[in-house]
């Protein structure tokens, strides 16, 4: 809502003194947003004056026509005589009172005005239009003053106003009746204690005749209706500059003098119109709901299907206009117009609000019946028009059709007296909340500790107890609530869950992965990239209604994707060696996805409702996911780098086990978008039974190729909450004091024998006196045969209260290899 | 170079006369000195100090003598043997001092050389400052609250009393999820964090004192101040007795453990649904502290030169909302805000352009590392 302060002042006796920065502090302590200060005309400096054209003179020969003109600026000359002037526009003559910007000037832009020789000629100056000055918008010519305006000479800055501050507030959907410099006058002057005068209260004005015949038929679309003619107006009449400037202040582009009244009754008092020819009326008009098939042709040239939830007035040829929100085509003023109807209504917000947003037509009416519109004002906004019509384009009122239905008003809100005081905590001295609620404009009756608080027609918006307190809050000033540290009881700090999270993410960071937070948006390419199948569960994605990129309409159900376009992004900019992770949600589909319902909201909501809430949101589990690529040691002046690998990955997902203290088995899997041969299986033993968690390995070649990734990246995805749920409480170990034992053991298996399950198979052989295994060599070739692969393990055997003898690690080790020797038929290497 | 003990005489045994004990010393003495390394030297010790050295087995037989010959042999050869030991000392101490300014000045290296062996990694800067931010009300004693980001319309508006057509609710620029064949699914990705307050409301014992932070979602395009994903930390107390005053005490103390001591506070009134009364939080801009305001010559690039700063949104719980989770209005009332993660890391860091937040360039993230 721009606000020009001059226009403002019009209505609130500011003290001069006040500045429009000052002026926009006090309002933004008050709860409306100035966004901005603009010195409209800050770039516009130097003489420019009044001028009288005294002599044109034709000059030909050029490719247009143009004009040698003399002009009598008075003595802003300094000489008195007249000034030559060069001039391309062509819309006055002899005589004309015109404003000239003298050598010295600068126009907007950082045009510099001088004496220059153009056209053969010399030109002292220049001939300004309306647009050369930022005025308003006009490529008709030159600015052609009415005669008698000044005299030559005048300086030209206060007479067109060519400087003027304007707020640009942020009107906050509650304060629907700061979209009006009525409104925004009576916040002013009640927070400066001044006075105000309504514009809406204007002389009355006369009335001839029979009004319009008109009726409304949906009290709940419409609840006040006003139609005041117009008749003989001069359709030729030009828009005052006055109103031209203060509407170009306010943002509006002038059109004509009918529609510019309407604006300009609208930034005034807030009150939208709408102005019908009447000659193209047929028949009474009624405010009712548009019929399912009914079409309208709107201003703007589109033919709408109108919704049985449109609100439409219609007269006997159907709709002709869509009720607050545009006008149809066929019935609307034009150029010749001379009789008009003028309709003022007060139509439901919420119903126009559905409206603009069905048809896509957010207007400057619409944005204000949305936010409310105060119900008493159709009557005195269309008198407001009506008078400024017949002053300033002739014509006399015609009649005057008011419906008024007379709906009960909303009951007085009852709140304590106490109450802001108690919500601020700030002790108001008795009769605070009742005099600032006056000021406001509410009425208000003191019954003991209580307030029975009627609000004014312009506050729709004050309905509850709390509102009330926040009226009284923001008068006495927010800044002026103290600052008391709050109390809370002892807390438990993070749950296990969010202290896992954190040291996650930092057991990866430690281990060289750099965080990444990607948008969980994708598309069909994504999934294709990665080689799912069309059946594959990942495929099953919520899909959003509007995204953003019709790209990308997916919500994720893997990490990966995000990723690894991040890991290209990277590469690509000059990082070919990188590793990077992420923690974040998928969202997963329910089967059959019944839709979230909506409980009232006037008491909780029943078991039965929140379950249902619950079903129908998705299952969303946090996963961690990390990828590689390039060197994961990167060559130095020690030697060769050593480039990552599937090993990498699944040791990151060990990384993660590692961080929550819980052990993750591998296995060897088969699963996209990793190497079938170089893919592993995650387990987490949950309550005894096992979980797959996740996967980690080499990606396969079709995906590194769909992502342009670098070859063998390498990449991991973990489920989180079953690893939070894996967790136990760790028992403290005995550590025993008695040396080790170690014995090394060298294995012969058949290739396909995963190593983990020969590690496996000889810890549950080995016993209790096995302290640790470790694989120190794998070896194939000729001496172990084709097919066959021999595995080197220690073993370190100890005991918690002697000193092992060799023939009792021995006949450990022994038990071990049995174990080994019958689960994956390992055979001692000799 | 020892004497033969082949004469055993038990009255005069040769290898304790006076010139014998004599000889073995000096002798001793100068091999020590003659020693050029600590391996010559160790041969040394072997030889004279040692268990077969002549002086020691001249110790040997200071027993067989008379007793009255004991204690002047004894006193003799101990003197000797002490010699030796503390000249086997001092030349080891030499000979160990020549070696360190020889051998370990050969041995020395160019510790400058680098050893990134294991490149660094790093949480993104918005994970550490959310945790950080979260941590100051968690001092405070408050609880973290989580829900999901696909959440139901009923907890991201209708609960938080934004009506079916409010202006407020098409503000939000909502990303709605699409239900089963293309019909409405009353989903929705939260545009906000505040959600939380009403599951955590239904679920928890009053009082409920909890932050929630977590990530939020709008149909913004990126550019250099927006981003459709982003991140905010809601905060929630419902209480008896609370008041805007202890809100106010509650983003103070944020303020000051986040940005600087000292540092004060503006609350402007607003408008949000879900808290009436509502308002924004300005907090005097950190690095110019107001001085830039009207002072062309000074401009402060982090507050525009307006002296404040705005941080978030907050208010006093609307008792709409209570009544929708269950809680009674008359008995407990409550407050809320919310701030925005995103922009407490550009001011507090920095961060020029919402761009680096997102793109996930390492050389942006490694900048902040693991804690920040
Ligand atoms: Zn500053």
């Amino acid at each position: 809502m721009r606000v020009p302060v001059s226009w403002l002042r019009e209505y609130v006796d500011l003290p001069t003194e006040v500045t429009a920065r000052e002026l926009a502090a006090k309002l933004i302590a008050a709860g409306l947003e100035v966004e901005t200060v603009e010195e409209v005309g800050a770039d516009i400096s130097g003489p420019i004056v009044v001028g009288r054209v005294l002599e044109i003179e034709e000059l030909t020969g050029f490719k247009k026509p143009i004009r040698h003109c003399r002009v009598d600026v008075g003595a802003a000359n300094g000489s008195g005589e007249p000034q030559n002037i060069i001039c391309g526009a062509r819309n006055f003559s002899e005589g004309d009172l015109v404003v000239v910007s003298l050598p010295g000037a600068e126009l907007p832009g950082g045009f510099k005005i001088g004496a220059r020789k153009t056209y053969g000629r010399m030109s002292e100056g220049m001939i300004c239009s309306a647009s050369e000055l930022n005025l308003w918008e006009d490529h008709a010519g030159i600015i052609v003053l009415p005669e008698g305006t000044a005299e030559p000479g005048t300086d030209a800055f206060e007479l067109l106003g060519l400087r003027e501050d304007v707020l640009d507030i942020a009107v906050t959907p509650d304060r629907g009746y700061a979209l009006s410099l009525r409104g925004v006058a009576r916040e002013a002057a009640a927070l400066y204690e001044v006075d105000f005068r309504d514009p809406a209260e204007a002389e009355p004005i006369e009335e001839n005749g029979e009004g319009y015949p008109a009726e409304i038929a949906d009290i709940d679309a419409c609840d006040r209706f006003v139609l005041r003619e117009v008749s003989g107006f001069d359709s030729d009449a030009p828009t005052p500059m006055w109103m031209k400037r203060r509407l170009a202040l306010a943002g509006m582009r002038p059109v004509s003098l009918a529609v510019d009244v309407t604006n300009y009754v609208m930034w005034e008092l807030g009150q939208p119109l709408h102005a019908f020819d009447r000659t193209k009326l047929s028949g009474g008009i009624v405010v009712r709901r548009a019929e399912a098939g009914e079409r309208l042709e709107t201003l703007d040239h589109v033919v709408r299907d109108l919704d049985p939830d449109d609100i439409v007035i219609s007269d006997a040829s159907g709709p002709i206009s869509l009720a607050g929100t545009m006008g149809g085509l066929d019935s609307e003023i034009d150029d010749a117009s001379t009789e008009l109807v003028i309709e003022a209504a007060h139509f439901s917000a919420p119903n126009v609000a559905r409206m603009a947003r069905r048809h896509n037509l957010h207007s400057e009416a619409s944005r204000r019946f949305e936010r409310g519109v105060d119900r008493e004002l159709p009557l005195r906004a269309s008198a407001r028009a009506v008078e400024l019509l017949t002053r300033l384009g002739g014509g006399r009122p015609g009649g005057l059709t008011s419906v008024d239905p007379k709906v009960p008003g909303p009951a007085p809100i009852v709140i304590a007296e106490r109450h802001a005081a108690r919500i601020a905590g700030v002790d108001y001295p008795e009769g605070t909340a009742a005099r600032r609620l006056r000021q406001i404009g509410c009425e208000v009756v003191e019954e003991g500790d209580t307030l029975r608080v009627s609000p004014p027609s312009w506050r729709p918006d004050l309905t509850d107890p709390n509102d009330l307190a926040e009226e009284v809050i923001r008068y006495e000033g927010y800044e002026n609530i103290p600052s008391i540290p709050p109390r809370a009881p002892v807390g438990r700090g993070l749950s296990p869950g969010q202290r896992l999270r954190r040291a996650v993410g930092r057991a990866l960071a430690g281990a060289g992965f750099t965080e990444v937070l990607s948008y969980p948006f994708v598309g069909e390419r994504d999934l294709d990239g990665l080689q799912v199948e069309a059946d594959d569960a990942r495929r099953d994605a919520l899909r959003l209604a509007n995204p953003l990129n019709d790209d990308e309409p997916f919500l994720r159900t893997t990490l990966l994707p995000g990723l690894l376009k991040t890991l290209v992004r990277n590469v690509g900019r000059g990082f070919p060696d990188v590793a990077l992770f992420e923690m974040g949600l998928v969202y997963l589909p329910k089967e059959g996805m019944p839709a979230a319902p909506l409980p009232g909201v006037d008491r909780a909501p029943t078991a039965e409702e929140l379950a249902e809430l619950e079903a129908a949101i998705p299952h969303q589990p946090r996963r961690v996911a990390a990828v590689l690529a390039g060197d994961r040691e990167p060559a130095g002046w020690w030697g060769q780098g050593r480039a990552a690998t599937w090993a990498d990955a699944i040791e990151a997902a060990r990384e993660v086990g590692r961080a929550a203290g819980v052990e993750i088995t591998v296995r060897p899997g088969r699963y996209a978008p990793w190497h079938p041969g170089r893919c592993a299986e995650l387990y987490v033993t949950v309550d005894g039974g096992e979980v797959l968690v996740g996967h980690a390995g080499e990606l396969h070649p079709r995906v590194t190729k769909a992502y342009g990734l670098p070859a063998r990246t390498a990449a991991m995805e973990v489920d989180l909450d079953p690893v939070e749920r894996a967790r136990e409480a760790v028992r403290a170990p005995e550590v025993s004091t008695y040396p080790v034992a170690t014995q090394d053991v060298a294995l012969v298996v058949e290739t396909s024998v995963p190593a983990g399950e020969v590690e496996a198979a000889l810890r549950e052989g080995a016993g209790e006196l096995l302290e640790d295994v470790r694989l120190f060599d794998v070896y194939t070739g000729e001496q172990v045969g084709e097919g066959r692969k021999s595995l080197a393990y220690s073993l370190r055997f100890r005991a918690g209260d002697r000193t092992l003898t060799a023939e009792e690690a021995t006949a450990a080790r022994d038990a071990a290899v049995a174990v080994a020797a019958e689960r994956v038929g390992a055979v001692l290497r000799g | 170079m020892s004497a033969p003990n082949n004469s055993y005489d038990p009255v005069e045994v040769t290898s304790l006369h006076p010139d014998e004990v004599a000889r073995m010393r000096e002798e001793a003495l100068a091999a020590i000195a003659g020693a050029s390394s600590l391996e010559e030297l160790k041969e040394v010790r072997l030889a004279h100090a040692g268990d077969r050295a002549p002086l020691a087995l001249a110790n040997r037989e200071i027993g067989a003598l008379p007793p009255a010959a004991k204690a002047d042999a004894g006193k003799r050869v101990g003197g000797a043997r002490r010699d030796v030991s503390e000249a086997l000392k001092r030349r080891q101490a030499e000979l160990e001092e020549e070696r360190d300014a020889r051998v370990l000045v050969e041995e020395a290296v160019d510790v400058t050389l680098p050893w990134d062996r294991v490149s660094r990694g790093a949480r993104h800067p918005l994970t550490t400052i959310a945790e950080r931010m979260t941590d100051i009300f968690v001092g405070m004693g408050f609880e973290v609250a989580e829900g999901p980001e696909v959440e139901a319309e009923w907890y991201n508006f209708d609960a938080l009393n934004f009506q079916p057509d409010h202006p407020a609710r098409t503000m939000q620029d909502t990303f709605f999820v699409e239900g089963a064949g293309g019909r409405p699914s009353g989903l929705v990705l939260r545009t906000h964090t505040s959600p939380v307050q009403v599951r955590a409301l239904l679920t928890r014992e009053l009082p409920v004192y909890v932050v929630a932070p977590g990530t939020t979602f709008r149909t913004d395009e990126l550019d250099a101040t927006h981003t459709p994903v982003f991140h905010q930390l809601e905060g929630l107390v419902v209480d008896e007795g609370v008041t805007l005053a202890h809100l106010r005490g509650a983003i103070d103390a944020f303020v000051s453990r986040m940005f600087g001591e000292g540092l004060t506070t503006r609350f402007r009134p607003s408008y949000f649904p879900f808290t009436e009364p509502s308002g924004e939080v300005d907090m005097q801009c950190f690095v110019c502290r107001g001085a830039s305001v009207g002072n062309p010559d000074a401009p402060c690039r982090t507050c525009s030169s307006e002296g404040w700063i705005e941080i978030g949104g907050c208010g006093v719980v609307n008792p709409r909302v209570l009544t929708a989770a269950g809680v009674d209005t008359e008995r407990y009332s409550g407050w809320a805000f919310g701030l925005g993660v995103e922009r407490t890391l550009m001011f507090a860091h920095g961060v020029r352009d919402m761009h680096d937040m997102v793109e996930g360039d390492v050389r942006f993230t490694s900048a902040f590392g693991m804690e920040i």
